[in-house]
């Protein structure tokens, strides 16, 4: 029998099911065992063990006794949650999440929040102000971000699943540089009641799992409509798990040209060229098609995101909730002082981007064109899905690169993300599998589809790893093994 | 567009924020670099295409005028930095 860190969530089912361990004896295996990576992956901000022990004690459901982690952006009752930032330092929310509330009704237990780049503003988790994450890969290399916090610690055997939320590629860049599975669904499936916003025309939450299959199933049980949230979609749900045995002949996939340009290295390319010609084997028909407006979407998401957040973050101000300076002068010097105090720097350098873009005079050149450049990208998508099912491409250009080695060039730190950001603009759903290893360190092929496609993503991962067996790769990694 | 100092200290304010001078000079760096990046934008052609809003153009989903909050008062002033009868304080406003 493989240890209990190695199992997936059907395995730990199988093993609960069979009384070979209990719901709390697997919380407190997987919680000393997150304990004692704290110091090389910092994938953890607060740990949950009196909440877990609880939750197992009690749970009844379909998942009922399997772990999770939550991405500290998604609130929990009387748990802290920080979002990663000293402005939330010591926030300690009085609801749960929408999304939190279906997966506790379901029995699932939550062992603690995961670290992650603050307000969800990064793409290496380095701007956490609770320290970076490290890539249990490669401990000198960063896990991915904004939800690098909830990558490793899936990948490092500290919980099967893991909750992230994707702006622009938030959960799909992690897990590929992670070498897990990671999809963003689409925008409003899943509630975001209680999830901290950042933009809130492109966040949506989403999963981390070591298979599509464990995917399925916790997306299918925290997805669906509620009212709480103005945005959530009031569609049906479909069971994506199952779903997943569908045979992929006949599948019409879409290389676009644009994913395949120069920028992407040429190692990460040949996996994913190995990727597609599986695919092919299996039955679906690869098909080249074009994004052309693909070169817009970083900038179009640079001026859209920023404005976004300098509206949401307006509601830091150190009166209601959150870091408040000391001795305030005046109720002007308390806000200033306040947000200069608990926001970090990329954060802040967000803000300012966001209310330049916004105010008068700037707002047509900026913002507006931005959501017109927006509706074209949108339209490039709905030509390409009336050729093809599905999208397929690499998820990051390369694999983890080293920690602080783009924190000095945001631009270049944007640029992680070229890939992803497309499907939050268009508000469709993707997902990142894993496509094998570069020199040691796996890479993500990622797989678009139209709205409310999730089940077909989901299948078609799934087929891909029964295929390839590249889920299964895990890292050589042994918590304080560094040490 | 090329952000000046002076511009910075103006979004500064707007934003309820505050830079030192070291601060505002390399946020001035960073801040250009961005937006040489985003100027990219005007290239693109756009006459006659509506601004998109919301990725799925879907409207704004209404409710019943009616009160469906629950009486939270005590928890949310749990989280406030400083509360006194049942309210947030801040300092003086009216001199």
């Amino acid at each position: 029998m493989s240890a209990l860190h190695e199992r997936d969530l059907v395995a730990l089912q199988a093993g609960l099911a069979a009384g070979e361990f209990s719901a709390e004896e697997l919380a407190a295996e997987l919680l000393a065992r997150a304990q004692a990576s704290q110091g090389e992956l910092n994938a953890l901000v607060t740990p949950a063990p009196e909440r877990a022990a609880a939750q197992a004690r009690a749970a009844t459901g379909p998942l009922a006794g399997l772990p999770i982690l939550h991405k500290d952006i998604f609130c929990t009752q009387g748990l802290r949650t920080t979002c990663g930032s000293k402005m939330l330092g010591e926030w300690v929310p009085p609801y749960d999440a929408g999304i939190v509330q279906r997966l506790d009704a379901a029995g699932m237990v939550t062992l603690g929040k995961t670290n992650m780049d603050e307000f969800a503003m990064g793409s290496s988790n380095e701007t956490s102000h609770f320290g970076p994450v490290r890539n249990p890969w490669d401990l000198r290399r960063v896990p991915g971000g904004s939800s690098g916090g909830s990558a490793a610690a899936v990948a490092a055997g500290l919980a099967p699943v893991a909750t992230g939320s994707d702006t622009g590629g938030s959960i799909r860049q992690p897990a590929a540089l992670c070498g897990i599975t990671g999809i963003k669904p689409t925008y409003g499936r899943a509630s975001r009641y209680g999830m901290i916003a950042f933009a809130s025309s492109l966040d949506q939450a989403g999963v981390f799992a070591r298979s599509a299959r464990d995917a399925a199933l916790v997306l299918e049980t925290m997805s669906g409509f509620d009212p709480r949230d103005s945005t959530s979609a009031d569609a049906p749900v479909p069971r994506y798990s199952e779903e997943l045995d569908q045979p992929l002949a006949g599948l019409r996939i879409g290389r676009p040209a644009e994913f395949f340009a120069a920028g992407l290295d040429a190692q990460t390319g040949a996996r994913i060229d190995e990727a597609l010609a599986v695919l092919e084997s299996l039955g679906a028909t690869l098909v080249d098609i074009s994004l052309p407006r693909m070169e817009h979407c970083v900038p179009v998401y640079y001026v859209i995101a920023p404005a976004e957040a300098s509206s949401n973050l307006s509601r830091y101000d150190g009166v209601r909730f959150g870091h408040r300076c000391a001795d305030p002068q005046n109720l002007d010097d308390l806000i200033t002082r306040s947000r200069s105090e608990g926001f970090g720097r990329e954060v802040q350098r967000r803000i300012t981007i966001g209310t330049y873009v916004l105010s008068q005079g700037y707002y047509d050149a900026y913002y507006l064109q931005a959501q017109r450049v927006r509706r074209l990208i949108c339209e490039d998508f709905d030509r390409a899905f009336e050729q093809v099912d599905v999208i397929a491409g690499p998820t990051t250009q390369a694999p983890a690169f080293g920690l602080g080695a783009k924190t000095e060039d945001p631009v270049a730190m944007y640029l992680n993300d070229i890939y992803t950001i497309a499907a939050n603009l268009a508000g469709v759903p993707a997902l990142s599998t894993p496509a094998g290893l570069v020199d040691g360190l796996p890479v993500g092929l990622q797989l678009i589809g139209p709205a409310f496609t999730e089940g077909r993503l989901l299948n078609v991962a799934h087929q891909f790893e029964q295929a390839t067996g590249h889920h299964q790769l895990r890292p050589d990694y042994t918590p304080g093994g560094a040490q | 567009m090329t952000l000046a100092v002076q511009d910075l200290e103006r979004l500064a304010r707007l934003a309820r924020l505050e830079f030192s001078a070291a601060e505002a000079e390399r946020y001035q760096g960073e801040l250009n670099t961005i937006l040489g990046m985003v100027d990219a934008l005007k290239q693109a052609q756009t006459d006659g295409v509506e601004p998109l809003a919301h990725p799925l153009d879907m409207a704004q989903r209404l409710r019943p005028d009616a009160v469906t909050e629950p009486e939270a008062r005590e928890a949310l002033l749990d989280g406030a930095p400083e509360t006194r009868d049942g309210l947030f304080v801040v300092p003086r406003v009216i001199e």
